[in-house]
């Protein structure tokens, strides 16, 4: 057993001794749950409609439900994933045990990447519970598999994007609500980024604004577009945050 | 095992440590001493590698503590202030974890823990959860994580803090236990942990070495004068008289009307042979004779009170500090 393993293993039963874990998961699962099922009878509702209307109905699941339900679970992710950040080292910090990792025989990569790699495992735990949702549906209906299995591929790049944010929030303070929202607020500024870069439209600086906001990337993965463009944007702002907090954490060391 | 070498840690303009210097053989256990503040923590992180010193260096077994602090982390064992337990572990998974972080597998990682946990008297809080043991549990949990897996060098910050009488004890006993096979060095403010299970004595103060020798001979070195103390029975009006009489005897006072007085004499001196036939011969009823020794408390407090008079050089600053420290209590008295 290596040290990273020793850290996930540790990190991972620390979550899941606490209720943490428990409530961030029910009400994510809860909510993607009732998205789903609103997506659905609504779509129910409009191959009601064209069929009275059109006496036929030609229903896109991947469209309607799938589509809608992606763009949605972002903003949930938003708000559960920095719940499940917010205590790597905050917490470690406030009870006193940052100086013994710290002074463990063990690199400051390892740590970072351990504690990163336990909270992206219950992420993906997570996740994959939603996966319930698509199942359940390809019993009772067609649709496409692959833009659901690409969307849930972007789903994991964004997850793992939102964790490191959420990581080098942890690692800015000893407080874990300040850690929360230091995410909070990094998320929704890569988020509405966007909108700047769309305002700005068809420019150069509208283009980069643009291209630094996960959005236009997620949308590409949720329509079945995989894209190396995409792929590298959510592979480099990862590391690029990983790197950014094992900076913070070695900083204070010297504080 | 232990060697630093004029470290100096600055935070922005605040010096917390300055030019200390001073090493620690192996099996040898070395307390340093310092009222709260003095730096005694910042030298233990710096030892530890947890943080570099802005000056200097710091070598633990022959690796410099900011260069190669890895190959330094894994010949140390670190109780910092507050035991560094995590509250949701159970005392076996918690020290399961250490020993992992430290290359510890399989059965090594068992029989070292199964070593510790005997040591210690762990048993009977084994599996259960460290949130809700108690401060003593706590802080014996924090003590096995930092003896886990035999490291040359022991760093304890403070080690009793917190426990109860008998606790100190034990872990007073568990420490001089492991000199000889360890280097420890422990910080304390409390003097008689010092004494009891140190050979030398570190003071620190203000983030200076203000003085460094065996207890024994810290209190020597400060004494300038032997005093006795001395009680009769029937002291007649002149014994004050007769006894400055006494070759060598530079002052006697006497304490009050109840017969007990005290002597003092040039350094170097033993006065209390004369002084006790002369109180025998004269049938004063002497019922008590001893030499007052200045305790390590008294040393601790003189040396601190004054770091004005510490100079550059550490030997001499210890010196000149003792001087100056031995020179204000003469002119208390």
């Amino acid at each position: 057993m290596t040290p990273v393993h020793a850290i996930v293993a540790k990190e991972l039963r620390s979550y899941f001794v606490s209720p943490v874990v428990y409530v961030v998961g029910a009400v994510f699962l809860l909510i993607v749950g009732l998205l789903a099922y609103l997506y659905i009878v609504f779509t129910g509702a409009q191959a009601i409609q064209l069929m009275q209307v059109q006496g036929q109905a030609q229903i896109n699941l991947n469209d309607l439900v799938f589509r809608n339900l992606f763009s949605s679970i972002r903003f949930v992710l938003l708000i559960t994933l920095p719940i499940l950040t917010m205590r790597l080292f905050a917490e470690e910090k406030k009870l006193r045990t940052f100086e013994f990792l710290m002074t463990s025989p063990i690199s400051l990569n390892e740590i970072v990447a351990g504690k990163f790699m336990s909270v992206f495992l219950v992420f993906l735990g997570m996740l994959g519970l939603t996966g319930l949702i698509p199942l359940t549906l390809s019993l009772f209906s067609d649709f496409e598999w692959y833009p659901v299995l690409t969307g849930y591929l972007g789903l994991t790049l964004l997850g793992a994007l939102f964790l490191s944010v959420g990581l080098l929030a942890s690692a800015l303070t000893e407080n874990q609500i300040v850690a929360a929202f230091v995410s909070f607020g990094l998320l929704l500024l890569l988020w509405l980024l966007a909108g700047l870069g769309s305002l700005l439209g068809d420019t150069t600086a509208g283009q980069v604004i643009s291209y630094l906001s996960f959005m236009e990337h997620y949308d590409h993965l949720v329509r079945g577009l995989i894209d190396t463009k995409d792929l590298a944007y959510f592979c480099s702002a990862l590391v690029l945050m990983l790197f950014l907090a094992h900076r913070v954490v070695d900083s204070d060391r010297w504080k | 095992m232990i060697d630093v070498q004029q470290i100096t840690k600055r935070y922005g303009q605040h010096t917390a440590i300055d030019r200390v210097t001073f090493s620690v053989a192996k099996g040898e256990v070395l307390a340093f001493l310092g009222p709260n503040g003095a730096g005694k923590t910042t030298t233990m992180r710096i030892l530890t590698g947890f943080m570099p010193a802005s000056e200097g260096t710091a070598r633990v077994a022959g690796f410099d503590c900011a260069d190669q602090a890895l190959e330094v982390k894994r010949r140390i064992g670190y109780l910092p202030e507050t035991p560094p337990v995590y509250q949701e572990l159970t005392v076996d998974e918690y020290l399961q974890f250490v020993g992992r972080l430290r290359g510890l597998t399989g059965s090594a990682l068992s029989s070292a823990m199964a070593r510790k946990v005997e040591r210690l008297g762990l048993g009977p809080v084994l599996h259960r959860v460290i949130g809700n043991l108690s401060r003593g549990y706590r802080q014996r949990v924090g003590l096995a994580q930092a003896l886990l897996h035999d490291p040359p060098v022991l760093i304890l910050d403070e080690p009793t803090v917190g426990l109860d009488p008998k606790q100190i004890i034990e872990i007073r006993e568990l420490i001089k236990s492991l000199a000889g096979s360890h280097s420890v060095i422990l910080s304390t403010h409390i003097l008689p942990e010092a004494t009891a299970v140190c050979q030398r004595v570190v003071i620190i103060s203000g983030g200076r070495i203000v003085a460094e020798d065996t207890p024994d001979q810290l209190s020597a070195r400060l004494r300038h004068s032997e005093k006795i103390a001395l009680t009769l029975k029937r002291a007649p009006a002149e014994a004050e008289t007769r006894m400055r009489q006494v070759p060598g005897v530079q002052h006697v006072y006497a304490n009050g009307p109840t017969g007990s007085f005290m002597v003092e004499c040039n350094l170097g001196q033993d006065i209390r042979e004369e002084v006790a036939r002369l109180a025998v011969t004269n049938n004063w009823g002497l019922v008590e004779l001893k030499s007052i020794s200045m305790t390590l408390e008294d040393v601790f407090l003189q040396l601190t009170r004054h770091e004005e008079g510490v100079s550059q050089d550490t030997v001499s600053a210890n010196e000149s500090t003792a001087a100056t420290a031995a020179g204000n209590a003469e002119s208390a008295i």
